[in-house]
């Protein structure tokens, strides 16, 4: 292969990641405090909508994405005041959070369908700047909770929230605080896929990538470095499925083999099946990793 | 905090009951105020909504095909959230029901209807059941999470749909339009009252409903069921088998979920296109959460968001407004029922009397 065409693969498959890499690094933070939201889906197409529609009327990218964060956390928030302070089922606010988020998408979006932006500057070897955000993102997640006094008190928060309130830890205020930032990460995976990816505003443009970064956590066994690992399998499944499509068939030893767009397209979604399985059936490497509290509501007593 | 919330110990019937009214309210408010924000009448654009659609002739019977599908899946669901079973790929497994059942009636156009329709109906409710059984044995074998896993069949389904029916299964005489021949006249289940499209599907939704409600409330199983959600440890301690309770869960689910597939490309869609389904498998999620996972309640909440899908299209032709609004007054009611449900398990309280106060 050609070294240009190697470049441009390793480019490409770093763009169809880093959406991936964003959301489930702000996800597994969420997660780790002992909250799951499955939201993540809707909180990316607001984040999507949010930092188009700046950007066209500010004409500002900056602006833009500085938009879909708060977007992202004040989704979140929706989903927060729901969970920790109404103490409502965390899975039924998931689902609630993205039906909402992929109908106000919808509806703000209307108006944009069709229009193109130019899209964040590049800053480095044809990237930009949230593209190495995201790796530095994983990185500063692994250290916070590895390594940080706050990272453990997270960690302790949604492993025994009874244990860390005994303690004295501020459990709700630690919950709210870990799902904005979740929240904010998924706002600034959704501007990606509007502002970096596709330049443009579709509906649903997030095609089930927020479910996919869900499942990524689990991949990763809430570990962020491997979550790295995961999103980069993810994005360069997802490109490859994207290349099949473009080049319309590919040859195998030879004779050219046809292949359905359509089966193509499921590829993503298969894989995502199949990495769940493989990592799931160690029983006892998810009861390991997982936050032992995760999904499950937090009442002071007394 | 001013407020705060204090266990009441054992749940409150009164709350069980009263909280999707209130939440109903609260919803009717806020659409209001979104009304307002998007510069129409609120008043008005709430009876464009809730009450318009009702009035026409053929209101009230539309009311009812809508509903057809959201109570089939919705009592499926309801049974498997009890036990705590999330099953939210009900939209796949009905667009399997819908490929399964349509293949049937496009290979057999001729065959006489007392056949073909109940044929159908099996093949409906044996593809959701295909289509639900990956999940099941994926997390009773592998331990895989059923939420992700059901959801991600939902797209791999809606691909199969689309390569269906712009490929093998295209109308040679569709001018390239991307669906099936329309379904013969024997593969259209019977219209039960002249004039209206009130079809077979709505009355077996609703006998659905009932034996939900009889399994649920009578049988080992309902009982076995509710206790799996309720006390997951009392259930393991007593010997109920999970693994058969997911497996039911799920295929229950799947099940009803294809057939009410089967029902909606059969009755009122008449054919396969990629659009057969304006997210009822999602949409019944709330059915079930409004409907006190009851199968009973599931045909209230079933109505009710029928009603929302009649007005978002009412709203759609009459104001002027996206269709996306219906999924934005879903969601929201869906938040407001959440909320409002704290008040079944806790009270609400004012602020804590002073320490050494009488």
């Amino acid at each position: 292969m050609d070294q240009a065409i190697i470049i441009s693969f390793v480019l490409s498959v770093m763009t169809a990641s880093t959406p991936l890499l964003l959301a489930a690094t702000g996800e597994l933070v969420t997660e780790k405090s002992g909250v799951l939201n499955l939201g993540v889906e809707g909180m990316m197409l607001v984040g999507a909508i949010v930092g188009f529609a700046t950007t066209v009327h500010t004409g500002s990218a900056l602006l833009g994405v500085l938009a879909a964060l708060l977007a992202g956390a004040a989704m979140a928030l929706i989903f927060a005041i729901l969970t920790l302070t109404f103490l409502a089922n965390q899975v039924a606010t998931g689902l609630a959070l993205t039906i909402f988020g992929t109908g106000l998408s919808a509806l703000v979006g209307a108006s944009y369908v069709g229009t193109a932006v130019e899209g964040l500057p590049k800053v480095l070897f044809g990237h930009d700047a949230l593209v190495y955000l995201s790796l530095i993102a994983v990185f500063a997640v692994a250290w916070f909770l590895r390594r940080s006094h706050r990272g453990l008190v997270l960690r302790a928060v949604g492993d025994s929230h009874d244990a860390a309130h005994a303690i004295g830890y501020p459990v709700v205020l630690i919950r709210y605080l870990a799902t904005l930032f979740g929240g904010a990460m998924c706002g600034l995976a959704g501007a990606y896929m509007s502002l970096a990816y596709a330049t443009s505003w579709a509906e649903n443009m997030t095609a089930g990538r927020g479910w996919i970064a869900l499942a990524l956590v689990v991949f990763a066994t809430w570990r962020p470095i491997w979550l790295l690992v995961g999103a980069y399998l993810f994005g360069g499944i997802m490109y490859g499925s994207l290349a099949i499509q473009a080049a319309g068939a590919i040859s195998l030893f030879g004779y050219p083999l046809v292949v359905p767009s359509q089966l193509v397209s499921a590829l993503p979604y298969v894989a995502t099946i199949a990495v769940l399985v493989a990592i799931s059936r160690d029983r006892a490497k998810i009861r390991m990793n997982a936050p032992a509290c995760l999904g499950r509501s937090f009442h002071a007593a007394g | 905090m001013l407020l705060r919330l204090e266990p009441r110990g054992q749940r409150s019937r009164l709350w069980t009951y009263a909280s999707p009214l209130l939440a109903l309210a609260l919803t009717v408010v806020t659409a209001a105020v979104i009304f307002a924000m998007l510069g129409k009448d609120p008043l008005q654009s709430l009876y464009v909504f809730l009450i318009s659609p009702l009035t026409s002739a053929t209101g009230l019977p539309e009311l009812f095909v809508k509903a057809a599908p959201l109570i089939l899946i919705g009592v499926g669901l309801s049974l498997g959230f009890r036990a705590n079973v999330w099953n939210i790929g009900a939209e796949g497994q009905y667009t399997l029901g819908a490929i399964f059942a349509g293949g049937l009636a496009l290979s057999y156009p001729e065959a006489p209807a007392i056949l073909l329709i109940p044929a159908m109906m099996l093949l409906g409710i044996l593809g959701g059941m295909t289509w639900a059984a990956i999940p099941a044995y994926l997390r009773t074998r592998w331990n895989a999470n059923e939420i992700l896993t059901s959801l991600m069949l939902t797209y791999v389904a809606q691909l199969l749909l689309i390569y269906l029916v712009t490929g093998p299964w295209r109308d040679p005489d569709g001018y390239g339009f991307p669906q099936t021949a329309l379904f013969s006249s024997s593969a259209t289940p019977p219209i039960l009252f002249e004039g209206t499209r009130v079809h077979l599907g709505v009355v077996v939704a609703f006998l659905a409903a009932i034996v939900g409600w009889i399994v649920l409330t009578r049988s080992v199983i309902g009982f076995q069921l509710r206790v799996l959600g309720q006390a997951p440890r009392a259930a393991r301690f007593a010997g109920f088998s999970q693994e058969r309770l997911v497996w039911l869960s799920l295929m229950v689910g799947g099940g009803l979920a294809g057939l009410a597939g089967m029902f909606e490309v059969a009755g009122p869609v008449g054919q396969l296109t990629p659009s057969i389904s304006p997210g009822y498998g999602f949409t019944a999620i709330i059915v079930a959460f409004l409907g006190r996972l009851h199968p009973i309640g599931v045909i209230f909440g079933g109505l009710i968001l029928a009603l929302s899908y009649l007005g978002g299209e009412a709203a759609q032709i009459d104001l002027g407004m996206p269709n996306a609004v219906t999924g934005i007054f879903q969601g929201i009611l869906l938040f407001f029922l959440l909320a409002c449900d704290v008040l079944i398990l806790y009270r609400l309280r004012g602020p804590r009397p002073l320490a050494g106060g009488a």
